[in-house]
């Protein structure tokens, strides 16, 4: 009973977070364009999703902005998570606080001091403010996982190595960059994603030159749902779990 | 002509914020000997050894290497090598990896990392392991890898941070000897850290007993157990009872202390003058007991008492037993084929003494 039940529980959690999902790649094929009704297979609304030049230009935008801005906060990300673990300065602790409110503070409230903070400067909206918008919505999100996973070690194992005759350098590149690899993987692929799907940030921070998927897809429906758009959906979803499914494949070769 | 010690700290002074973790301490560590920092936790023996190593920089004082000036020579640069508390293997290496570790950073030749790694794991008995990461080996073999990935190096100073306290008794009793033979084959200067006055005596050429950043007193364990200097490293290194007397009489090279109204003979070894108020410390298998009860002891005078507890250990009987004065005192006896009459009873009166010169007066 007790056994039953447990299952029927997770059964429920699992439908309501996968069916949506299912029926969105189900519909995705269906050969009507208007109704609900089942009308037959097709694949015709995947071939007007890749011949709909916007809609890819979008798409290419979008992973172009993903790729660099996780890039880019990786690398600042790691470096910060670093000097947070191996050094004490001045305002350090205040400093670390601080990574946890930029990532606790609502979208909207990003995007708009983002957006007043361009528009002070004088900068034009576009490509480059979404670019630093992205790495700084990014950047906390690459700290924090990797502080976690260096402050799991053992502190000594950086006294072992310069003991036994590492420079700071050698330290590094061969003990605490193995050690801290699939933190940075992490960190990039969560700062990839986060990066793919924002909307609201991205609302503010982007220009009318600038298309992205998610605006695009956020503007299309507004219009009502389009086969096309169940089709990238489904693109996309495939996309992401095939994203996940690599990282953690590359984590677990690295234990 | 005075030996040059291998390590000398002078004057070293260590500060945590408002702890002193070191005291203006000096040391001479000898070229090839067995050094033991014995102390409670807290006492800064890690330190002192982090200060030797390189990771810490005294606040004052200066630490010399075979009389050159050491102080401000990073660890990666000292010929020192550490094996820490916790072993902190590097967790993303196997086992031979992690001991040519140093040789690697010292841009030795393949070659020659291959051999004395495989001297290494040869002479800590790690063979057929070489592969195994961390994680897959037991504390012992952890213990051994982190002491092979020091003394690959061959350093000249081994430091090694109470690198048994994290196995069980009968692998430490069994390491603790194998730490022993690595010291005679490897024939470095090994400084060793431990709270644990049997270990420290067991193991060392000499003892520093430490308390509160400073060394209470310094010596062989013989020194350190028979002699001590003070009540600290009396109390620390082992039980030990303690009577107040005063001196009455004073002769050549002896006393006479009055304890309890009886007259003991004592060794004068510091000047005692009559009148002093002493203590005299008697270690538990130092004391005699006789089955009498009267005061009368053997042939000298004796306190006399009654046993509380006897407690069995096989080679040996402890007693516990309050004398008449209120006092409770620690005796351990060990069996004698001459003497059969050593099992005494619980409530039984008995007179205790002890031999000149067995006692330590303060
Ligand atoms: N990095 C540190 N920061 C602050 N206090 C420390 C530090 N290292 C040691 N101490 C303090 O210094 C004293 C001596 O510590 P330690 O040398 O580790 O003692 P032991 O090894 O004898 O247990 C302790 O009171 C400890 O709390
Ligand atoms: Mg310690």
């Amino acid at each position: 009973m007790n056994r039953t039940f447990r299952y029927l529980y997770l059964s429920a959690i699992y439908v309501c977070l996968y069916l949506p999902i299912l029926i969105l790649v189900i519909y995705s094929f269906n050969a009507s364009r208007y109704s609900t009704n089942w009308q037959g297979f097709t694949l015709q609304w995947y071939s007007a999703l890749f011949s709909n030049t916007s809609l890819m230009e979008a798409f290419r935008n979008s992973l172009l902005v993903a790729f660099s801005s996780s890039v880019v906060a990786t690398v600042i990300g790691t470096l910060a998570a670093l000097a947070f673990y191996r050094y004490r300065f001045w305002g350090r602790q205040i400093m670390s606080s601080f990574i946890y409110v930029v990532m606790m503070s609502p979208d909207i409230v990003m995007g708009i001091s983002l957006l007043m903070f361009f528009i002070i400067l004088g900068v034009q909206t576009g490509a480059f403010t979404l670019l630093l918008a992205h790495i700084t919505f990014c950047l906390p999100f690459v700290v924090v996982t990797v502080y976690a996973r260096i402050s799991g070690f053992d502190r000594n194992i950086i006294d072992v190595a310069k003991d036994l005759g590492a420079s700071e350098m050698q330290m590094f590149r061969h003990i605490m960059l193995p050690m801290i690899i699939p933190a940075i993987i992490a960190g990039w692929l969560l700062s990839f994603t986060l990066s793919l799907d924002d909307v609201i940030v991205s609302f503010f921070t982007t220009g009318p030159s600038f298309e992205i998927l998610p605006l695009k897809i956020y503007s299309m429906v507004r219009l009502g749902i389009k086969p096309e758009i169940n089709a990238l959906s489904t693109v996309m979803f495939f996309l992401s779990l095939l994203t996940v499914t690599v990282s953690h494949l590359v984590i677990k070769e690295n234990r | 002509m005075e030996k040059v010690p291998i390590v000398r700290l002078r004057g070293v002074t260590k500060r945590f914020d408002d702890v002193v973790a070191v005291d203006t301490l000096d040391l001479d560590i000898y070229e090839g000997e067995f050094l033991t920092l014995l102390g409670p936790s807290g006492c800064g023996k890690t330190t002192v050894l982090r200060i030797i190593a390189g990771f810490e920089t005294p606040d004052t004082g200066e630490i010399f290497m075979n009389g050159d000036r050491l102080t401000n020579i990073p660890p990666n640069k000292r010929n020192v090598n550490t094996v820490f508390q916790s072993y902190a293997l590097f967790p993303h290496m196997n086992v031979f990896d992690n001991i040519a570790f140093g040789l690697k950073m010292k841009q030795c030749d393949k070659k020659s990392i291959q051999e004395e790694v495989r001297r290494a794991i040869d002479i800590v008995k790690l063979s057929g392991l070489e592969q195994r990461r961390p994680f897959q080996l037991s504390g012992g073999q952890q213990q051994r890898v982190a002491m092979a990935r020091a003394i690959v190096n061959k350093p000249k100073v081994l430091l090694l941070d109470e690198p048994l306290s994290a196995l069980d008794y009968r692998l430490r009793q069994e390491m603790q000897l194998e730490l022993k033979r690595l010291h005679r084959q490897l024939g470095i200067t090994f400084v060793f850290v431990t709270h644990d006055q049997v270990e420290a005596i067991s193991m060392s050429d000499r003892i520093a007993v430490m308390n509160e950043g400073r060394i209470e007193q310094i010596g062989t364990p013989i020194t350190i157990y028979e002699e001590p200097d003070n009540m600290f490293v009396a109390r620390f290194v082992g039980e030990i009872n303690v009577f107040d007397g005063r001196v009455k009489h004073v002769e050549n090279g002896s006393a006479q202390v009055d304890i309890h109204g009886q007259r003991f003979k004592v060794q004068n070894k510091k000047n005692l003058f009559p009148g002093q108020d002493v203590t005299v410390l008697l270690r538990p298998e130092d004391i005699m007991v006789s089955p009498n009860g009267n005061g009368s002891g053997g042939e000298g005078p004796a306190l006399s008492g009654s046993v509380d507890e006897v407690i069995y250990k096989g080679k040996t009987v402890d007693l516990i037993i309050t004398l008449d004065q209120g006092e409770t005192i620690f005796v351990t006896q060990f069996f004698n084929e001459d003497q059969e009459n050593v099992v005494y009873s619980q409530g039984q009166r008995v007179d205790v003494d002890w031999l000149y010169g067995w006692e330590v007066v303060l």
